[in-house]
């Protein structure tokens, strides 16, 4: 009989090299994905931001299942990240953008994608939910006429983010694109300043430097040469502005597919990414759902093909 | 299961009453996570749930055991004991123990179909593709009509043990690790029958090594379904005050991870 305890952790991480073009000079680390490590670094010049995503070898997969799974993955994700611009490209108000391909080479593992400013979902929800808690506790003290209504109005970015949510999967569903991972920390909004009106709608106080400030951010983010700031560097008091475009991130699990079901699959897996780590948004997904089920001629059976799914995983409870 | 549980049940109740002592009832899976984090002194692991009747990648949050991903079909070990079958290998001492020794032995990986869709997986059809490669390996063919590799050599029952268990596994490991990187978690915690296999332990291991943490898992003692694992989950909860009546005592296969109030942790 082996003995239960485990063995002792070994913490030394092991190095992932990457070859030329990178340098680990300018390479920060942004997140280790469950699939791969995530950079940011610049590409071609100094001054154009790039995310770098390199898929390492996962030392406990057979290297040939590695390469097999590592090389269909890493073109797939370009094919279809290529499909979707080429969708999008020049359409306005289209409702939904990916970042756009810059380079990869799949024998070694890396794609080199635009760099997107702005916040997850999962962060906009996290702050909003905080937000608008603490502030509805001060309401209660203070302000007592209209808080309903007031909480209401408060709430509305909220809201229509959800429709944009919505409406962006919609489409991506309608161009054939099944995203294979869709969680709320793969759903971005791009990052666009407060106008002085909704900084003062938010905070209840009116900043007047603030003012500048945001109208000087707003320059540097349509100034196209100028690299927009990491989002660490700029002061954050207040929750992420929703107003930004949804822009859907990590393609890693794409597939190009107009079936019901691996679009049900996109909305159930959606549907527990909300639910499990926000206890607190999950009224919000129906929304979500009933401008997704308006967004194109199929949605409505993809909505009805979702009540299947969430049936068919096993031991559901059948009390309802 | 049916009638073994509602036995199991009658003996409870009836120990209940003749002894006068409360009855708690508690869930499967809970007693195997509160057993394994008791056993191998884990804080806060994602967990993965391997067994015959069930697969599951489970986290922790807000006092439920919150599940992350799990399979949309078959439990994996019911995946590995039908294989085991349809290469008649033999039931004792268990036919996942008999698979991996013999995974042992075999070298080419044969391509399987890997199917995971977000944090979840799906076995059956790799099982029903794999029962499909077994009949062509089978010794009553001609050897001109059996399965070869790319090489030219023969493929045994053995390589196809071999590829079985290091797609299914990989995909194991896959939803895990996407469900560490969501909750930010480093350790995991393998509980379940399946979990005793020591090439899962291993490729866990890995992922884990990788991802600055640890794994944790038990041996068979531990892995397989026991009395122990019921008792601890139920003192536990017995701890937080939950009872069950008497007249509320039943079983059910539908009790679900995530309806248990887990009252016991932070």
């Amino acid at each position: 009989m082996t003995d239960p305890a485990p063995p002792e952790p070994q913490p030394a991480q092991p190095q992932h090299i990457l070859s030329l073009p990178f340098t680990t000079s300018n390479l920060t680390l942004l997140t280790q994905g469950a699939e791969a490590l995530v950079y940011r670094t610049t590409f071609l010049t100094p001054s154009t931001p790039c995310v770098l995503k390199y898929r390492p070898p996962k030392p406990y997969r057979h290297p040939t299942l590695d390469k097999r799974l590592t090389k269909a993955r890493l073109l797939a994700e370009a094919r279809v990240l290529v499909k979707c611009r080429k969708e999008f490209m020049g359409v306005e108000g289209a409702g939904v953008s990916v970042p756009a391909v810059l380079g990869a080479d799949w024998e070694m593992g890396w794609v080199v994608l635009e760099w997107v400013d702005g916040w997850t979902v999962r962060k906009c929800l996290d702050e909003w939910i905080h937000t608008l808690g603490l502030k509805g506790e001060r309401q209660g003290g203070g302000r007592e006429e209209g808080a309903d209504g007031g909480g209401r109005q408060k709430e509305e970015p909220l809201w229509d983010l959800m429709r944009k949510v919505g409406k962006a999967v919609g489409k991506l569903h309608e161009i054939g694109v099944c995203h294979g991972d869709l969680t709320t920390s793969n759903l971005m909004v791009r990052r666009v300043a407060y106008t002085s009106q909704e900084q003062e709608k938010n905070t209840g106080v009116r900043h007047v430097g603030r003012q500048t400030v945001s109208a000087m951010r707003e320059a540097a983010i349509t100034e196209s040469d100028a690299p927009p700031e990491p989002s660490s560097q700029t002061a954050e008091q207040q929750p992420p502005n929703l107003n930004g475009d949804i822009v859907l991130i990590d393609f890693g699990l794409a597939t190009q597919t107009v079936q019901d079901e691996d679009r049900a699959v996109d909305l159930y897996v959606l549907e527990r990414a909300f639910a499990a780590t926000h206890p607190a948004a999950e009224p919000l997904f129906r929304e979500v759902l009933r401008v997704y089920g308006e967004s194109f001629k199929g949605a409505r059976t993809v909505l009805k093909r979702l009540e299947d799914v969430r049936l068919r995983g096993r031991k559901r409870s059948m009390l309802g | 299961m049916g009638a073994p549980l509602q036995s199991v049940t009658v003996a409870a109740r009836t120990l209940s009453l003749l002894w006068g002592k409360k009855l708690v009832g508690v869930n499967h899976c809970v007693g195997h996570i509160e057993m394994g984090r008791a056993i191998t002194g884990a804080q806060d692991p994602v967990v993965l749930y391997v067994s015959g009747g069930n697969t599951q990648v489970i986290a922790y949050s807000s006092q439920r055991y919150r599940i992350f991903g799990e399979t949309l079909d078959i439990a994996i070990g019911n995946c590995i004991d039908r294989f085991a079958r349809t290469l008649m290998i033999p039931n004792d001492p268990f036919p996942g123990y008999n698979i991996e020794q013999m995974a042992k032995k075999g070298k080419n990986l044969v391509d399987l179909p890997y199917a995971v869709k977000g944090m979840d997986a799906s076995f059956s059809g790799i099982l029903a593709a794999a029962d499909i490669l077994a009949a062509q390996t089978s010794e009553s063919l001609p050897e001109e009509q059996r399965l070869k590799t790319e090489e030219g050599e023969l493929v045994t029952k053995a390589d196809l043990c071999f590829s079985l268990q290091e797609t299914v596994f990989a995909m194991l490991v896959e939803i895990t690790e996407r469900a560490m990187a969501h909750v930010g978690s480093t350790q995991v915690l393998v509980v379940g029958g399946v979990g005793s296999n020591e090439r899962l332990q291993e490729m866990m291991g890995l992922m884990a090594r990788d991802r600055g943490g640890s794994v944790f898992a038990t041996d068979e003692r531990f892995c397989i379904d026991n009395g122990i694992m019921i008792a601890h989950a139920g003192l536990l909860e017995f701890k937080t005050g939950v009872t069950t009546e008497l007249e509320d005592s039943t079983c059910t296969q539908r009790f679900r991870t995530d309806e248990v109030f887990v009252g016991w942790r932070e």
